[in-house]
């Protein structure tokens, strides 16, 4: 070999490890990921209140999200019923109730559709469609009987319809193509709320998955004429965000935010009757559960009956399904409450309740 | 003065239609209003006792905000520096507290601010060893068993080669053809393959291109000096020259493959077994045949020999380094490349010797069989590297 054909060669392998050295992260030790890591720090550590709610753990999401992240405090969703969340004044422009002759309500309401982006995990943004800017849309509450007037105004770039569960004529069903309310355009869905129990009202527009999966839902609570038993009420519609749009859901919840139940726990006292409205909307994966912890509730299934149809600490729902459970807990402290299909849960899909303590007295 | 004036001209137009456009942007031209395309490619992924570390990298054309980390299908705390968004080219390293265990998949998923979803998949997950001397003398060992012991062992064969009869050369330079050839195709499958995997807007086959032309086309314009100079006889001091030709393309695939094999065992894509390395060995053990048969008819020096080992196995010790250390993608590509372009380089320069500019004489059934011999020891090797 002459030298100067080796010459070359060296230079030529010369100038390739060179450069290798000077691209931006290539050179050893340039990107960190090697040797010892400064600053160590033990794993992620929640904090929780009350008595045993300690909880040491690295699952979850980081951060918390904006306040009204999903157009509503999921806490204060919890028991938000015709608007009652807002000042009278503000409420007004939203709802109304004038008495009629036979004792019943009229129940007006104004719903308009919009887009909105919704935060539905710390920082994870997502193109919602909206009844009236919140996820879910609000809850429609009335008595059996009670005439029910909502005033719908489609405010966004797509056809959308209000599709209610319950009795009403063929032509307030707000599902066929001629139902649909076209952007800019306003319908008035009129209807006698029956029969009592839990339903819920979603957009019936199509394609179906996609009106219902971008947030067009709600629930619709009907009470019986003879009031159920007082207790502390709660609403809570499952649901799921699929954020890159590749048919799965990337976050679970229930009302909307992952996890926000668990830096935000429901509170409710010791040995009080708890009530939870609970709704599965679930799109793509359908098969959604509820389980709670350290009890056992009653299950009246879709809540169209006052005699439980089981004493459980889980029930399984397909989609639209819904069902009113009835719980007492009898020690304080923290429980926690998830669909026990447990990639969900850790997806976002749970949350935990805070039991006070009753000082006075025994449970009844 | 003048034509330098003219050659400036086109490249000073450029420039100030780039500015303008860049200040106010162009004209006429629709703007877009579909979302911005966000995109996250993962560099490498560390695997430390309940701690899995990532690189990140933007390579997408607009800024993208990491929001929360799924590992396995949940929600996992992580720290993330630096924080939040990143800008073109811009990486980020991600550090999760998580139990992950030994030899499972595991399965990462980042979630950017849109809600997009970048996931990476590790087929089994092991310990990433740290910089200390045991690990780079790993990577060391393990360069020295796949690239240079089994080049050494095929230069083994030298005596023997030696002692066939003057006959059989044609032959070997044959043989010697077939092996390279498959080893050249080798390298640009290796180096399409990796350069699929670099970041997107770093444009691996650009680099792969750009280090096959290169080495081609430099190894040919020495050798065109070289050739006036020498006549290639089988006895010619230029078949010494040959074979530091082919030794050094053989080496540059061999910095290419140790940086594969060091990157894929520092990424924890590959758990590397006994199985594989026996597998390179021999396959490897080939390259030797293919530098010492060109030389097989002239005097050679024992360090000449050393020499041309050396060229050719010692880069894998080379790449692996690179590659367990900060592996990338690019580089091997870049490496492949110019690997191929040199094997392919050496490839004509042998042909031009075994024909001597006969066709019939390239042809011979002699020849044939040694090529097809060639092409099929590779393969044959080849299926014992399961990788």
């Amino acid at each position: 070999m002459k030298p100067r054909r080796s010459l070359v060669f060296t230079a030529l392998l010369g100038l390739a490890a060179a450069t290798s050295l000077l691209l931006p992260g290539n050179g050893p030790g340039s990107q960190g990921g090697l040797g010892t890591v400064k600053g160590e720090e033990s794993l992620r550590t929640m904090q929780r209140a009350g008595g045993g709610g300690h909880i040491e753990m690295g699952m979850g999401t980081r951060g918390s999200v904006t306040e009204g992240a999903v157009g509503i405090d999921p806490t204060v969703y919890l028991t938000a019923w015709n608007f009652n969340n807002l000042p009278p004044g503000e409420r007004e422009r939203f709802y109304r109730e004038t008495p009629r002759g036979d004792g019943t309500l009229l129940r007006e309401y104004w719903f308009h559709a919009f887009e909105r982006e919704i935060e539905v995990a710390p920082g994870v943004f997502f193109q919602a469609w909206t009844y009236n800017g919140q996820v879910p849309g609000p809850t429609i509450r009335a008595t059996e009987g009670d005439r029910i007037r909502i005033h719908f105004r489609n405010d966004a770039a797509r056809p959308h319809t209000m599709h209610f569960h319950g009795f009403h004529p063929a032509e307030m069903d707000g599902s066929l193509p001629s139902q649909f309310v076209e952007p800019g355009g306003a319908f008035t869905y009129e209807f006698t709320a029956e029969p009592f129990g839990i339903h819920l009202y979603h957009c019936h527009s199509t394609p179906l998955t996609e009106h219902i999966h971008k947030g067009l839902y709600g629930a619709f609570i009907i009470d019986p004429k003879t009031p159920r038993e007082r207790a502390k009420e709660l609403v809570m519609m499952m649901n799921g965000f699929d954020t890159d749009f590749d048919g799965e859901n990337e976050v679970y919840a229930v009302n909307s935010v992952a996890f926000h139940y668990m830096s935000r726990p429901v509170h409710v006292r010791q040995g009080e009757l708890v009530r939870i409205y609970l709704v599965n909307i679930l799109e793509f994966d359908q098969i959604n559960s509820f389980h709670l912890h350290a009890n056992f509730f009653k299950e009246y299934r879709t809540g169209t009956s006052l005699t439980p149809n089981a004493f459980t600490d889980i029930v399984v729902m397909g989609q639209a399904e819904r069902s009113i459970l009835e719980v007492r807990f009898p020690h304080p402290g923290s429980f926690m409450f998830h669909a026990h299909k447990t990639e969900f849960s850790e997806l976002g899909w749970m949350g935990m309740f805070e039991v006070e303590e009753r000082l006075e007295g025994g449970t009844q | 003065m003048k034509r330098w004036f003219f050659g400036f001209v086109p490249l000073a137009l450029l420039g100030i239609l780039v500015l303008l456009f860049l200040s106010r942007g162009a004209p006429g031209v629709f703007r877009s209003s579909a979302p911005p395309i966000e995109k996250i490619s993962f560099e490498r992924v560390v695997f430390r006792p309940d701690e899995i570390v990532l690189t990140v990298i933007n390579d997408g054309p607009s800024p993208v905000t990491i929001s929360q980390v799924q590992v396995n299908d949940a929600f996992w705390g992580f720290e993330m520096d630096p924080q939040g968004t990143l800008g073109r080219l811009e990486r980020a390293r991600i550090r999760i507290p998580y139990p992950w265990n030994d030899g499972e998949p595991q399965r990462v998923t980042i979630l950017t601010r849109s809600g997009i979803a970048f996931e990476k998949e590790i087929e089994a997950a092991v310990e990433t060893p740290r910089i200390e001397r045991r690990y780079v003398g790993s990577l060391a060992l393990l360069g020295t068993y796949v690239g240079v012991v089994p080049v050494f062992i095929g230069i083994m064969w030298f005596p023997f080669l030696r002692n066939l009869k003057k006959g059989w050369f044609g032959f070997l330079l044959s043989l010697t053809l077939g092996l390279l050839f498959f080893l050249g195709v080798d390298s640009v499958i290796e180096g399409i393959k990796t350069a699929a995997k670099a970041p997107g807007s770093l444009k691996g086959f650009g680099v792969l291109t750009l280090g096959f032309a290169t080495a081609f086309f430099v190894l040919f314009a020495i050798g065109g000096k070289k050739r006036e100079e020498d006549t290639a006889r089988e006895d010619s001091p230029g078949a010494m020259a040959l074979a530091f030709s082919i030794s050094l393309g053989i080496g540059v695939h061999n910095l290419g493959e140790g940086l594969a094999v060091g990157g894929a065992y520092a990424i924890g894509e590959i758990a590397l077994g006994t199985l594989l390395v026996v597998g390179f060995m021999i396959h490897n053990a080939t390259e030797g045949i293919a530098i010492v048969a060109p030389i097989s008819k002239i005097r050679v020096s024992l360090p000449s020999l050393i020499a041309l080992g050396a060229l050719a196995g010692a880069p894998t010790i080379l790449g692996a380094w690179i590659g367990g250390f900060a592996y990338s993608p690019l580089w091997a590509a870049l490496f492949f490349g110019i690997g191929a372009g040199a094997i392919f380089q050496v490839l004509i320069e042998i042909s031009r010797q075994v024909s001597r500019g006969s066709h019939r004489a390239f042809f011979s059934l002699k020849n044939t069989a040694g090529f097809i011999t060639g092409l099929f020891v590779m393969y044959a090797t080849g299926l014992l590297v399961a990788a």
